[in-house]
């Protein structure tokens, strides 16, 4: 096998729990983002842009989207004789059998992988983040500081930076000490969840925490690194990053795509953001539509009216409903006369004509008041929704729903319905 | 599939004006998302014909481009796969593809070495949906020698650009007039020919021999009494591009809910190359009615009645009406544009106008890039 300088692997295991009804059913890397991208596109689109062309990506939780979407890799360019693309799921082993049971430990569980490629240098990324970057300017970063790891971190507000692993470094860049989730930080440079390691510490560590339950990287293999002397470095980055790991976050992250200047910006040519581009036809607005301030996706039909919000490719608004502040996903019908207000509706659903969604005043969830907040009504993929219902804020609702799971015609504020899923269509 | 593919894509007609100039035919960006032959080579995909030849001649850097892979299309496998032949000079043959019939004779190797025993001839000009193997069918249960897929053509003006047939009862074409100036028949020739290889080869080696290189006068009238020429009859959307007129008439087509339908929402779908564009984005004040757009676009201002494809950027205050504006056209603030159709990467100036008065305008303007 050729040998290749540095490879990447790409954890897309987790749920994304926090994500809720939206990754009921796919792991949170295959959700959709920005009317038309899946969120794994954004780290795909940036290996393949800084030169990276072997990329291994852990799958464990509802792999079956993501494998679609990955395929060989076409559409990143990652379709190679030697390298490209590989998905790696947890796999049975002749002496013990487990799932991936940490970041690190997943990574663990595929040394013959990165074995094969005799790499030089292994970049870790986890699937859950929007931004760009250039992998190989923070190598160049790694390579000149003589580095054994190499952290991308980014200055955050000190208010925010106690829900972050934070990095404490000397005037070099050399990290001096971590501080997991601190509650008095004493620097605000927030680990992005992006290392750089050089081949043969990554396998050390790997192999010394091999019996540690749960392994993960920073809170296990960056200690022992430090611990042991190597020289950690924190290469700083000043661009465009979101976590889009909670609703409130994926939903702000959407609505910034369509101000008019973006601050993430996917019309420039350099640096273009690749996926799996299966609907072709363009898109209808009727003569009665309005589209304003909106992104707009293939094959979608809008008969009425859009302020602020994405759509996604296919996706059908009727006459009279009007969408606002909502990210409606691809595939879904939307009938007539409907309201959504600050909706994040998943692929393939279906709601009736006359329904609200998004109405009254908010209140906090009665399953999950740290996930169903931010005024958000959120529908899970494939769910129906019936005509004349009118659901409120901080819902969720997965599931065939018939008029029978609205007494009244309501759902009120913090609700949240879960029914059976119907017929896959 | 019992037969292979042959898609002529070499055409032009003046009748194109001014977009002919940078493109063949075939290459035509139509519907805000496709390219004109898309439609043959989904076609011939969609009816399982794995082995496809399209012959090229007039400009064909724009479609070259366009087929630089057979993977869009489903054709890059290991048996069959898709061939593009462009007139080479060879040992016996100096000569461009002299007609029709002596593109496809220039390449006959292709046909000899193939062992499909039916040969499906499509054009890369017309934009329509069909299942081939119906015509194949029909094509055996006739035992015709060559079968001619017709239409009628609704506008009796328009019969003169097409070869006008006459049917007998049993489908048997009778006569057969290639571009007549006036007819009292409105049944055209789609120009979609089904005919076993081995008598197309037969035919088109002797059709060499005696110097004759056109597929309709020399092969399909020639021989009308002699070999049994049939008639198939679709009344299924059909529509070829090569006038000015056409072409705008077949984008706004694509406005109409029930024509939009049968090409967008039913499979097999239409494939074409993926161009890993972002959606189409609307700023503030855009107001957009009753039109296509495509995506890449960025909106600010009105469009109306119009068809949009990639990358089109319409600035502040614009009015876009009427109009077709083709593949990555920058439209400068306060603009309006009325009955044109705005060739590909044009650059157009702020504060402009351009209105088609009678008919339609085509605007072709190579302006410096503003900086966005």
């Amino acid at each position: 096998m050729m040998k290749k300088e540095m490879i990447a692997m790409l954890l897309a295991g987790g749920q994304g729990s926090r994500l809720g009804v939206l990754t009921q059913k796919v792991a949170k890397p295959a959700v959709a983002f920005g009317g038309k991208y899946r969120i794994i596109d954004f780290p795909l689109s940036n290996c393949i842009n800084s030169g990276i062309d072997t990329v291994g990506v852990l799958t464990q939780y509802q792999p079956l989207r993501l494998n679609t979407h990955i395929g060989i890799g076409i559409p990143w360019d990652l379709d190679r004789n030697e390298g490209g693309v590989t998905v790696l799921p947890p796999y049975e082993k002749s002496t013990n059998s487990e799932w991936y049971t940490g970041t690190a430990n997943a990574i663990f569980q595929n040394l013959d992988y990165m074995q094969q490629y005799n790499p030089d240098y292994v970049l870790i990324l986890s699937g859950d983040h929007i931004y760009k970057m250039d992998y190989e300017v923070m190598l160049n970063y790694h390579k000149a500081n003589k580095a054994d790891v190499t952290i991308a971190c980014m200055p955050v507000p000190i208010e925010e930076a106690s829900r972050f692993g934070i990095m404490v470094t000397d005037e070099t860049g050399r990290v001096a000490e971590f501080e997991e989730k601190p509650e008095k930080p004493s620097s605000n440079l927030a680990s992005m969840g992006i290392y750089i390691f050089s081949w043969p510490v990554l396998k050390e560590a790997l192999i010394a925490l091999k019996d540690q339950s749960n392994c993960d990287f920073g809170k296990h293999i960056l200690p022992y690194c430090k611990d042991k002397g190597q020289r950690l470095f924190a290469y700083e980055y000043n661009g465009y990053w979101k976590d889009v790991g909670t609703l409130g976050s994926y939903w702000e992250a959407n609505m910034e795509l369509i101000d008019i200047i973006p601050e993430f910006n996917l019309y420039e040519e350099f640096w273009k953001i690749y996926t799996k581009g299966d609907i072709i036809p363009p898109q209808y607005i009727a003569g009665d539509a309005v589209t304003d301030q909106c992104l707009i996706g293939e094959g979608a039909e809008i008969y009425g009216e859009v302020h602020h919000s994405v759509i996604g490719p296919n996706v059908v608004i009727g006459r009279g409903t009007v969408v606002r502040d909502s990210i409606i996903m691809r595939n879904s019908q939307i009938g007539e006369d409907t309201v959504l207000d600050k909706a994040i509706v998943a692929e393939d659903v279906v709601i009736g004509n006359k329904v609200t969604l998004g109405f009254g005043e908010e209140a906090a969830n009665v399953l999950k008041p740290a996930v169903y907040a931010f005024g958000l009504a959120t529908v899970g993929e494939r769910s129906v929704i019936p005509d004349n219902v009118q659901i409120g804020r901080n819902t969720a609702i997965s599931g065939v729903t018939t008029a029978e799971d609205y007494p009244g015609g309501i759902l009120e504020s913090g609700q949240v319905i879960k029914a059976k899923d119907g017929e896959q269509a | 599939m019992r037969a292979i593919g042959i898609i002529l894509a070499g055409g032009n007609n003046s009748r194109m004006r001014e977009l002919s100039d940078k493109r063949a035919i075939a290459a035509m960006p139509v519907a805000g998302s496709y390219r004109s032959i898309d439609f043959a080579l989904s076609n011939m995909a969609n009816s399982h014909i794995q082995k496809v030849a399209v012959l090229t001649q007039y400009n064909a850097r724009s479609l070259n481009e366009h087929l630089s892979s057979s993977k869009w299309w489903d054709f890059g496998r290991k048996q069959g796969g898709m061939f593009v032949f462009t007139p080479t000079i060879t040992k016996d043959n100096s000569l461009w593809y002299q007609g029709t019939a002596d593109a496809i004779y220039q390449n006959i190797d292709f046909l000899k070495q193939s062992h499909e025993p039916y040969v499906v001839i499509a054009s890369g000009d017309c934009i329509y949906r069909m299942d081939y193997n119906k015509v194949l069918e029909y094509h055996i249960a006739k035992r015709a020698d060559i079968t001619v897929v017709c239409t009628t053509c609704e506008d009796q003006t328009e019969v003169e650009r097409f070869g006008v047939v006459r049917m007998n009862d049993d489908g048997r074409i009778v006569e057969f007039e290639e571009k007549p100036i006036v007819s009292s028949y409105n049944t055209i020739s789609t120009g979609i020919y089904v005919v076993r290889r081995r008598q197309l080869i037969e035919l088109l080696e002797r059709a060499a021999l005696e110097g004759r290189h056109d597929f309709v006068n020399d092969i399909l009238i020639r021989y009308k009494n002699l070999k049994r020429i049939y008639g198939y009859r679709t009344d299924a959307y059909w529509s070829n591009i090569s006038t000015v007129e056409a072409y705008y008439r077949t984008n706004m087509d694509f406005l109409r809910p029930d024509i939009r339908n049968y090409f967008f929402r039913q499979e097999p779908s239409i494939k074409t190359k993926i161009d890993d564009l972002p959606p189409a984005k609307y700023n503030p004040e855009a107001v957009v009615k009753n039109s296509l757009v495509s995506s890449g676009s960025i909106i600010n201002g009105t469009v109306e009645n119009s068809v949009l494809f990639k990358e089109v950027y319409v600035g502040n205050n614009c009015v876009i009406r009427n109009s077709v504006i083709l593949n990555n056209v920058y439209i400068g603030d306060n603009t309006r544009i009325e009955n044109c159709i705005v060739e590909s990467r044009d650059t157009i100036r702020a504060n402009s106008c351009y209105c088609g008065e009678d008919g339609i305008k085509i605007v072709v303007e190579k302006n410096e890039r503003y900086a966005l």
